[in-house]
């Protein structure tokens, strides 16, 4: 592929993330508390939970964006700080449920922005043959030269995730990624999950749908309040949407039953 | 893999600035009518008895410059906020210094096209005489010192506000106290300039000076303070 | 549930031994220095009014001394992610609000009487009172700017109290061109030791106050942190 054959040598491969004993405190507010979970290359790893559970500060700290109060994420074996921050940053895809696009600008620009901003490509007719493809990939070859602001919701996330893909992230993390894509766009993204796995890529996604993310992955971490209250491995292709919704239930339970002996807080007086 | 250098890290995130704004040519035309307006308003309030003196426009000049670009830069940023784009840039393989670099030139370029609008509007409306090219020259330069240290302070405060609800009262709270030095040295340095007497002019070349050593100070500052300010939670 | 290791702000509060000994002499300053004052020979042009001087110079002093320390604090908390520092930093930008208020209000008093007019452009005046509203724009950006705000106004400080120096410097060039109208006065012998004492007493203030204004930070950051070890305990609901 000629993509492939123009990708600079020397690229950052990383291996394992470890995340040991990681806490997160806003003030008085615990938003995570003391999780530890291996993340391995070619692995997808699903993050379940309610709202509010830490899912996204968590992956916030693997995106080094947010600092662990207690803890450590170490990259390779070694912590962020000692990493150089644009090596690290290099390896990083991150993909969020805001599209992060520039809605001035054509998706076409945007790709070419940003993929000369990573650096992924060796010159200039690599890097449009590659946008080109990329944009072919997410359906939006036709859409690719109007501004970003006349696309529609479920288009601009297509131009998100063909923005994150670009530049092959080693790293790649996902936070509610199916917000605004109809059932071909989620059939689409989870293809393009699965081939990321394949290329030996380490993902991470957090979503709510349950069914398009079931057979992709190959661990589960459900978090409740902040804590990891279940955590399951699975074999490639033997994991299901029943098999996360029973992890999650049994999590539920780990939970409540953790928190069985708690006093009550006192009722506000009339 | 290498991304590119420092240089080109800059150029890429200017030009792309460049034409985001020149897409939504709409903002600009606005900023720069705003720009006007305030030209017009002081007018108002001081045209009508005797002729302006050289005091009051060198005032107005720095007074409605700063305040359309006030205007232009906070709502700038406001759309970098809107749509997160802030934050894929923090992400991504680029020196957080080349992106306040860049975000610095984007804002002093703002502000130099306000100038362009500004200046023959007082010239139209109060009447203001630079003299000969020398003259032009020097105000251009001071013009630019100005515009440059107003837009270190601009840019580092602008970028860093995150998502506070009182963030657009909040930039002009940061930002103009801090820049009173500018606003002193360039309105005093405009008016020393107008004046033209070669005892003015003398003046008008210590304001530069000192501009010169409140914009190095002042770019140091913002590429030192940038990164903690944006940085992590 | 004991935790492995305590947060570090879980530390008893340092003893009081210290404070009652400074609150005790900063007591006797503030009732003796009246009657010093008082008994100070009057200054001849301006009479009574004159006798601002004695806590206007050291309140002035006292805000740029309390602005640069929330200037170095706030380098600490950025650069060190120190959170004493930062406890250190909200508390002297208070104090330099408090006396920068005290110099702003009885600066115009002395100038009222001295020049007739409220306001002249002096430029110790004039940087003290821009370093005022530096850093009221601390607090209000502390308390209102959100999730980063502490950041943002540590931000502020640092430049805002590099910036005092400019400030200063403009604001003298300016002053240069025009007519010098203010006159420091020289100090009287008589007068040395009324100004001295409260110089002193109002330093062992702004310490008493400083301290008493940290405490309360670091009692804050403890209850913090005993909140959560309680949810660790499972002692609370969150």
């Amino acid at each position: 592929m000629a993509t492939e054959a123009a990708r600079q040598p020397g690229a950052a491969t990383l291996q394992t993330v470890e995340v040991r004993g990681f806490y997160k405190d806003y003030g008085r507010q615990r938003a995570v508390a003391d999780v530890s979970l291996t993340l391995r290359a070619g692995q997808l790893t699903a993050l379940l939970g309610e709202n509010g559970a830490g899912k996204s500060t968590l992956l916030g700290a693997l995106a080094t964006l947010i600092r662990p109060t207690r803890g450590q994420v170490l990259y390779d074996g070694t912590t962020a700080e000692a990493w150089s921050p644009l090596a690290l940053r290099r390896c990083l895809g991150v993909l969020s449920h805001e599209p992060r696009c520039y809605t001035d600008l054509s998706a076409r620009e945007n790709l070419l922005f940003f993929g000369r901003l990573y650096g992924a490509f060796a010159d200039g007719t690599a890097l449009t043959a590659a946008c080109a493809q990329k944009l072919t990939e997410v359906g939006l070859q036709r859409a690719a030269d109007r501004p970003a602001r006349t696309l529609s919701r479920g288009m601009l996330q297509r131009l998100a995730i063909a923005r994150t893909l670009l530049p092959r992230p080693q790293l790649l993390l996902l936070d509610e990624p199916y917000t605004g894509l109809d059932r071909d766009g989620v059939a689409l993204l989870s293809r393009l999950m699965a081939a990321e796995r394949e290329r030996g890529a380490i993902v991470v996604v957090i979503s709510h749908d349950l069914d398009a993310l079931g057979p992709l992955c190959d661990q589960v971490a459900v978090l409740l309040h902040g804590r990891l209250r279940a955590h399951a491995e699975f074999a490639p292709g033997t994991c299901d949407g029943p098999a996360l919704l029973r992890l999650y239930q049994q999590a539920s339970a780990a939970g409540a039953a953790a928190g069985a002996g708690k006093l009550r807080r006192a009722e506000p007086r009339p | 893999m290498t991304s590119a250098s420092f240089p080109r890290q800059v150029a890429m995130l200017l030009w792309k600035d460049v034409r985001v704004e020149l897409r939504a040519g709409e903002l600009i035309y606005a900023t720069l009518l705003f720009a006007i307006i305030i030209v017009l308003l002081f007018s108002f309030a001081f045209l009508g008895g005797a002729p302006p003196t050289v005091e009051v426009m060198a005032g107005v000049l720095w007074v409605a410059l700063s305040l359309s670009g006030m205007l232009g830069i906070s709502r700038s940023f406001e759309r970098e906020r809107e749509a997160d784009t802030l934050r894929a840039l923090l992400l991504a393989p680029v020196e957080r210094s080349a992106l306040y670099l860049s975000k610095l030139l984007s804002v002093s370029l703002l502000m130099l096209l306000l100038c362009a609008v500004v200046v023959p509007a007082l010239c139209l409306l109060f009447g203001m005489q630079v003299g000969d090219a020398g003259a032009w020259g020097r105000l251009i330069l001071l013009l630019t010192l100005g515009i440059l240290g107003f837009a270190a302070v601009a840019a580092l405060f602008g970028a860093s506000l995150g998502r506070a609800r009182v963030r657009e009262v909040l930039l002009p709270l940061l930002v103009y106290p801090l820049v009173v030095p500018v606003l002193l040295a360039g309105a005093r340095g405009t008016y020393a300039i107008l004046y033209g007497t070669p005892e003015s002019l003398d003046d008008a070349a210590r304001w530069l000076k000192f501009l010169l050593v409140f914009d190095s100070l002042a770019v140091m500052g913002g590429l030192w303070l940038f990164e903690p300010l944006c940085a992590t939670e | 549930m004991a935790m492995s290791t305590d947060p570090p702000a879980l530390t008893k509060p340092a003893p009081l031994t210290t404070l009652w000994l400074l609150l005790a002499v900063t007591s006797v300053g503030m009732l003796l220095a009246p009657q010093l004052i008082l008994r100070a020979p009057t200054e001849p042009t301006m009479g009574f009014v004159q006798r601002i001087f004695y806590f206007h110079v050291p309140c002035a002093w006292l805000a740029m001394l309390g602005a640069l320390t929330c200037g170095v604090a706030s380098a600490l908390y950025l650069f060190k992610n120190s959170d004493k520092a930062e406890h250190v930093a909200v508390s002297a930008a208070e104090l330099t609000v408090v006396f920068g208020l005290i110099a702003i209000v009885s600066g115009p008093l002395w100038a009222r009487k001295a020049w007739g007019v409220w306001w002249q452009w002096d430029v110790r005046l004039t940087t003290t009172a821009l370093l005022w509203i530096i850093f009221i724009a601390y607090l209000f950006a502390r308390r209102y700017g959100g999730p980063g705000g502490r950041r943002l106004g540590a931000g502020l400080a640092l430049f805002g109290a590099a910036d005092v120096p400019m400030i200063y410097v403009s604001v003298s060039l300016w002053r240069t061109i025009h007519p010098k109208t203010s006159v420091v006065p020289t100090l009287d012998p008589g007068m040395r030791p009324a100004f001295w004492l409260s110089m002193v007493s109002l330093h062992v203030l702004f310490i008493v106050l400083m301290q008493l204004r940290v405490r309360l930070e670091r009692a804050r950051a403890r209850y913090n942190a005993l909140h959560l070890q309680a949810q660790d305990a499972g002692l609370i609901d969150d």
